[in-house]
């Protein structure tokens, strides 16, 4: 039997300007889970990237839980009303978002997040947003400065064979 | 709306023979897409539990920086280098029987003109002490498009026979 196409790009951005949001709407409920790659670099502030789902801007629906190291110490910890899901730095550095059972209407929605900048920090998040809604619309962005010119975007939705 | 598949192996795995391999590469890389992933499944003739290969990305030799944090079962620890790209961890011959490391390499954007991040998870559980769960944040500040990776173990040793070596191509639209 033939394999169905189980990695498929849904859209793709390219900053042609500095920016502080994105967003990729109209997400299909077609896959299981969804995968954001992101690699770019910050224009003069380093940030947290944070991400609102379905524009829900509550931010006591969102919460985080993280571990990371800088080099020196690695450590573990926590933010109850906090989006993060990644990390925006000046120097090239790389976030990497998978969103699990996006599509179902019945359970709250977790995210597990790799944020890589070499020089700076590695770490890894597990968000939860307290919503059942099925996720068609993700919005990513920082609180001070921008994500910069050429910064990429992607996203991916990973279908059930 | 897009419907092709992006997820696709580029050449063929690379499965090490009885007599090990000191190290393991992919030449000739096409840029047709715009990210890697390199998955590996690596066990070492080095005499320890853990042992560590090195990344090195178009033979190129500096201009490498890497973060990694690790965890050891007790404890926690964070390091830089700026030796290679990412360090990928393995498991050493003194490591339990037949026990092979998972690692998964993630490198966007490839073939652009940026410089070249990746995204490094390796675990060499082997129901034992001195394992390793390592995350990594690695950085090659050169803007060439990546063609060549090459795999070479950190202690002189040897990949030995059933490791493995996949490498993915993802295109986006």
């Amino acid at each position: 039997m033939a394999a169905g196409a189980t990695y498929v790009s849904i859209a793709s951005q390219t900053l042609s300007s500095a920016a502080s949001t994105i967003t990729f709407s109209s997400i299909p409920a077609t896959y299981t889970d969804l995968i954001i790659v992101q690699q770019g670099t910050a224009v003069t502030t380093a940030a947290a990237m944070q991400m609102e789902l379905n524009s829900d801007t509550t931010a006591g629906n969102y919460s985080c839980t993280f571990m990371y190291g800088d080099g020196t110490s690695a450590a573990s910890g926590r933010y109850t009303g906090d989006k993060m899901v990644g990390r925006n730095y000046i120097q090239q550095q790389n976030n990497i978002i998978q969103i699990m059972n996006y599509s179902n209407a019945t359970t709250y929605k977790t995210t597990l997040s790799r944020s890589n900048a070499a020089g700076n920090l590695v770490g890894t998040i597990v968000s939860l947003w307290r919503n059942t809604a099925a996720i068609t619309n993700v919005r990513l962005f920082v609180g001070a400065g921008n994500f910069d010119t050429g910064t990429t975007f992607s996203l991916y939705g990973i279908a059930a064979a | 709306m897009a419907t092709a598949n992006t997820f696709v192996q580029i050449g063929s795995t690379v499965t090490v023979g009885s007599g090990g391999a000191a190290n393991i590469s992919f030449s000739s890389i096409p840029a047709t897409y715009t990210d890697l992933v390199l998955i590996i499944s690596g066990r070492s003739d080095y005499a320890a539990t853990i042992s560590r290969a090195k990344m090195q990305i178009n033979a190129i030799t500096t201009n490498y920086s890497n973060t990694m944090a690790y965890g050891d079962g007790s404890s926690v620890s964070s390091t830089t280098n700026t030796d290679y790209i990412t360090y990928i961890y393995s498991v050493g011959s003194t490591a339990t029987a037949s026990t092979f490391s998972n690692s998964n390499i993630y490198i966007p954007n490839y073939a652009g003109s940026n410089y070249k991040s990746v995204s490094v998870d390796s675990v060499t559980e082997n129901n034992a002490t001195a394992a390793y769960a390592v995350i990594e944040a690695g950085l090659l500040s050169n803007t060439a498009a990546i063609s060549s990776l090459t795999i070479t173990d950190a202690n002189s040793g040897n990949f030995v026979q059933y490791s493995t070596a996949s490498l993915y191509g993802i295109l986006k639209y």
